[in-house]
Formats: C-alpha cells, sequence, structure tokens
C-alpha cells in the first residue's frame, strides 16, 4: 500500500542552519493521523511546510500519493494544491481581514473550480454549517468572530477544495480550553466523515491522542522517536521523550510524573553539538553519545511501514535499552 | 493578609467589567486566578497594580497592600508600590525589554529607578540571576539573543532584586515550551518556599495551575464563581462552569489507557 505522504531522508537548511536533517515519516491514507512534537526550533514547522511544498528542501524526497512533490507542475501542481491543505495556529493571519466569511470561502471554491459560480454561495453555506456555524456567518467579518470560530472558517476554508491531507499546525494553541475542545472535537468528527489524513504539528502531547494514532518526537531537526501515542507517553524510548513527558502539567496529581530537569539551555541550531545533538542535556548520556550520531532504530517491534496506524516504535538513542528499564516512564500504568 | 481586595469593581463607562467581593493573597502563598479570556482576569490585575486608568476603567473598592489601602493613593505614591512591592510579569517577556538596550542595562535602570546605587544594582541583579539559574554573562546580550523562557526569568529577577513582596504573574509561561515552561515554575515555588514571596498567578491553563498553586479562585464573567485550595477545586468542582471548563482540558492520561 502506497502512504498518502511519504517523506524520505529529508534536509533543508536556511542558509548556514540546518533545519532539518535525516527526516523519514510516512502517513497513512484517511482517516489517519500523524502529530510532530517538540520543542520551539525542532524543526516540526518546517517537516509541515515542506510537506505541502511550502518552502524549498535541500535534499531528499517528498511524495504524495506516490508522486514526488517537487517534480509536479502545471496542472499536476495545482491539484496538488488542493489536494494538500494546511490550517494554522492564528486564523488572524490566514483569514483575508476584508473578506466576509462567505467570499473568503467561495474565493478559494472558484480559484479551484469546484462548483460553478452560481452554485459557489450554497457550497459556501454548507461548509460553514459541516464545521458549526450557521447561515448569519456568510456575511461577517472575520474580526467579528471569535477564535475559535475563526478558526472554524479556516477549517471550511481548507476543507472546500476537498483536500485529502490536512497540514494542522498548531490548531488549537491560540484558543481557551474550551473553544480548543469544540475544535478537537470537530476535527475527530471530520478526519472520520471525511477520510482525511492529519499531520498535527503541536508542542502540547495532550491534544494528541484525539487526532492522531502516531507521533514523532523531533529535536533538533531529527526525529528521535516515534510510535504509537499511548504507549510512547507510558514508556518513552528516548530520554528526551522522557523529559517532555515529564514537562507535561496534568490536573489529576496521579498523571504527574517526577520531574526530569534538562541540565542546559536548547543549543543553537548554527551550532550543534557533535554526536548526539541531544547529549548536552541528556541524563543518560556516555562518552559514545558525544561523537557517535544515533540512527532511528526499532526497539520495541510492531509494524511500522507503512502508514501511521503502525505499532512499532523507533529511537534515535544508543542507551534506548537503559531508558525503557530505568525511566520514570517504567513500570507505569 | 498580604493582598486584600474587597468588593473591586472594575467598569468601562457604566458597563462593568469584573466585581471581586473578596479575594486574598497571603505570604509565602502562590494563588491562581484562572478563567478564559474576557473573564476579567486580566482587568483584575491591572487593577490591582493601579493600572486600570490606562486602558479607560474606572476602579471602585479596596485593594489593600499589608493593611494600606492602594485605591487612595496618587499616582506618584503608587509608582514607588508598584515596580518595588508589587512586581509584575507577562505573557510576553520581550515586551519588557527595549530591544535596542542590553538587557543588563534594562535590569540596572529598573533597579537603580527604585533607589539602588549603580554598585548595589550591579551586585542585586547578578545574586538575583543566580537565583533564577541563569548565568550574569546573559546582562551583556541583546534581548532577541535570549530565548523567551531566559527572558522571563530575566523579569523574574528583577522582581527578586527588588525584594518584592508580591509578583503578578500574567500568563508568564504560556508563550513557553513545556520544559521551559517547567523551569520557570519551579522558580517561582522556590520563590514562595525560600523568599517567602506571594505570587497571583493568572491562567488559563487548569493543568499548570494544579501544579503550582496553594489556591485558586476560578474566574467567569467578570466573577470568581468559586475560590479555594487547588487540590479541592480542581478534583471536586462545585461550580458547574468549573467542572466543565476541568472537563474541556485535554490529558495525556487518557491516551495511556487507550
Amino acid at each position: 500500500m502506497t502512504p498518502l505522504l511519504d517523506i524520505t531522508e529529508l534536509a533543508v537548511r536556511f542558509g548556514h542552519v540546518r533545519a532539518l536533517d535525516g527526516v523519514s515519516l510516512q502517513l497513512a491514507g484517511g482517516p489517519s493521523g500523524l502529530a510532530l512534537v517538540g520543542e520551539s526550533g525542532s524543526g516540526k514547522t518546517t517537516v509541515g511546510r515542506a510537506a505541502i511544498r511550502l518552502l524549498k528542501i535541500t535534499s531528499g524526497q517528498i511524495r504524495f500519493e506516490g508522486t514526488p512533490v517537487t517534480a509536479l507542475r502545471g496542472r499536476a501542481l495545482k491539484e496538488f494544491r488542493a489536494a494538500a491543505q494546511i490550517v494554522f495556529q492564528d486564523p488572524d493571519n490566514s483569514l483575508d481581514p476584508r473578506l466576509r466569511v462567505g467570499a473568503s470561502i467561495r474565493e478559494a471554491l472558484l480559484a479551484h473550480q469546484v462548483v460553478p459560480r452560481r452554485l459557489a454561495g450554497q457550497r459556501a453555506g454548507e461548509l460553514l454549517a459541516e464545521v458549526g456555524l450557521d447561515g448569519g456567518f456568510t456575511s461577517r467579518y472575520p474580526h467579528q468572530l471569535s477564535g475559535g470560530q475563526r478558526q472554524r472558517v479556516a477549517i471550511a476554508r481548507a476543507l472546500s477544495v476537498q483536500p485529502r491531507l490536512l497540514v494542522l499546525d498548531e490548531p488549537t494553541s491560540a484558543l481557551d480550553v474550551n473553544a480548543q475542545a469544540r475544535i478537537l472535537g470537530l476535527l475527530g468528527r471530520l478526519r472520520a466523515g471525511r477520510s482525511l489524513s492529519y499531520l498535527l504539528i503541536t508542542h502540547n502531547l495532550a491534544i494528541v491522542p484525539e487526532l492522531c494514532e502516531r507521533t514523532a518526537v523531533m529535536y533538533l531537526g531529527r526525529v528521535v522517536e516515534s510510535g504509537p501515542i499511548g504507549a510512547l507517553l507510558e514508556r518513552p524510548a528516548h530520554p528526551y521523550t522522557q523529559a517532555l513527558r515529564s514537562a507535561v502539567p496534568e490536573i489529576d496529581a496521579a498523571g504527574r510524573r517526577a520531574r526530569i530537569t534538562l541540565s542546559a539551555e536548547p543549543p543553537d541550531a548554527t551550532r550543534l553539538p557533535a554526536g548526539c545533538a541531544f547529549h548536552p542535556r541528556c541524563p543518560f548520556a556516555a562518552p559514545r553519545c558525544t561523537t557517535e550520531t544515533p540512527l532511528l532504530r526499532t526497539v520495541l517491534p510492531g509494524t511500522v511501514l507503512p502508514g501511521t496506524v503502525g505499532t512499532g516504535r523507533l529511537v534515535a538513542c544508543h542507551r534506548a535499552e537503559e531508558v525503557l528499564g530505568n525511566g520514570p516512564g517504567a513500570g507505569a500504568g | 493578609m498580604r493582598l486584600q481586595v474587597s468588593e473591586l469593581t472594575v467598569r468601562f463607562g457604566t458597563r462593568q467589567v469584573a466585581h471581586i467581593g473578596d479575594f486574598s493573597l497571603g505570604e509565602a502563598e502562590i494563588v491562581g486566578l484562572a478563567g478564559e479570556s474576557g473573564s476579567g482576569k486580566s482587568m483584575t490585575t491591572l487593577a490591582i497594580l493601579g493600572l486600570a486608568h490606562t486602558v479607560g476603567a474606572t476602579v471602585t473598592g479596596s485593594i489593600r497592600l499589608d493593611g494600606t489601602e492602594l485605591t487612595s493613593m496618587s499616582q506618584r505614591e503608587l509608582r514607588d508600590v508598584r515596580g518595588r512591592r508589587i512586581a509584575a510579569i507577562f505573557q510576553s517577556p520581550a515586551m519588557a525589554f527595549s530591544p535596542v538596550f542590553k538587557v543588563g542595562s534594562v535590569v540596572l535602570r529598573a533597579l537603580r529607578l527604585h533607589g539602588m546605587t549603580r554598585a548595589e544594582a550591579a551586585e542585586a541583579a547578578a545574586r538575583a540571576l543566580r537565583q533564577v539559574l541563569l548565568p550574569t554573562g546573559l546582562l551583556d546580550r541583546y534581548p532577541a539573543q535570549l530565548s523567551g523562557g531566559q527572558l522571563q526569568r530575566v523579569a523574574i529577577a528583577i522582581a527578586i532584586a527588588l525584594r518584592a513582596e508580591i509578583l503578578l504573574a500574567d500568563e508568564p509561561t504560556s508563550a513557553l515550551d513545556v520544559t521551559v515552561q517547567a523551569e520557570v515554575l519551579d522558580v517561582l515555588r522556590d520563590l514562595r518556599d525560600r523568599q517567602g514571596m506571594s505570587v497571583l498567578f493568572i491562567s488559563h491553563d487548569l493543568a499548570v495551575v494544579a501544579e503550582l498553586c496553594d489556591r485558586v479562585a476560578i474566574m467567569h464573567d467578570g466573577r470568581i464563581v468559586e475560590q479555594g485550595p487547588a487540590t479541592q477545586v480542581l478534583s471536586a468542582p462545585r461550580h458547574s462552569y468549573t467542572a466543565g471548563l476541568l472537563a474541556a482540558v485535554p490529558s495525556i492520561r487518557d491516551s495511556a489507557h487507550r
């Protein structure tokens, strides 16, 4: 089975900064979801933008339904632009403030000739209804809406061109908790109803389970661990995943983990440490980690390829076996 | 009680945006003020700082700091209270630092404005930076050369150096990564435990409030709908609004047991 999105050995450089290096990820056809998590500067947003050809890649391959996206031209490129859509964190910047909501959606429908002009208004109304906004919203301007309502409009606009892949870049980070819960519920229903594949970019591990089966943890431009979200959080195999998990605040004291304090600030991306980029902050670091870059390898067996629904665990750490054996995540639950 | 707020009303013209019947902050205590956007938590903070008039609001009622009424003070008197006795940090620490001055010059200027000599300020700044686990070398850098978490810790260091009694922290970790957030929360706990500082922690994130705060007040539509010990309010809420808010918080525990 060909994955919907197949990224192999992707590297992106911005001048001297190595933003991504050796990133390989697969996302199955819908309904499916892959989450990219990590701190600011980890490269997760760069992966999302590269995946839909919003930036130029340095090397590697990105295939969408088997076709390299960098080779797309003309009509095929236009079709790809419709098939792969993105929803940004801040709908204030993705919606034209001068266009009424209905016009904003009609614009997308007509640009991609999804429906004849005379039917565009009606379709815009249907799309708004699908995201839970009634007909009255078509004549409103973005500034007259709440943050959650604006994000619904951005989702409706993305859906208008019938995408198969939706890159969700921190889709709820700017929202209050109630609005976040409603948007997550909506995205979950749309994923099933429209058979969508999600590439979810988030710093918030807690929202991942609602939308994605599989998660890739990124650190300084590389994938350091990937696996099913539940198992990954319960029993991390990479010390960075472990530290990230332990830093997530929990209402219920029983969900909290003993904090693992990382010893230093994240290093400067322009001067990456030799060996494993995480070693200066890693409680498990050994001499080998300072010279030899660990490659992704399977530590917990299961299916990994193709697609996202695999159960296997990949980790890029020389000492993953010890992490699995000793960490605060071990034996929990 | 170090800070005692009673029958505080904030209005824009005739429209009331917040009314706090009774709220207090004790010594060496971290109290959360939690609620959604528009619930009035930030307006309450501005009122406590004596800055509500700067956004066009009027304030009535009582705010007492160690028994002294703040609402009847002149702006000149308030200026001495604000910054020195009541310090504040905000969501975006970058806004507190002019981009064209080195971090050290902003810090020293703040300390000297509140009466320290140059030598006293330099020494207090170095000590405070150590307390928030930052190297003093950061003072020679520009704000853009520091991460958000580092800048937020410098802002906290200013409050420490001035020996502020109360720290108003308005969403201080909302823009930070979870690992950096955890470090800033550690610094706040340390201030409470070692320095007896009182922290008013304003946040929309109930999970952070649960981890950090001793007590919590939940705000909705400009009013406190429920307050009490954080563990109690967040594990057995009495008000339906609190219960609804709690139910909306996603938890990674759910996933682990799926």
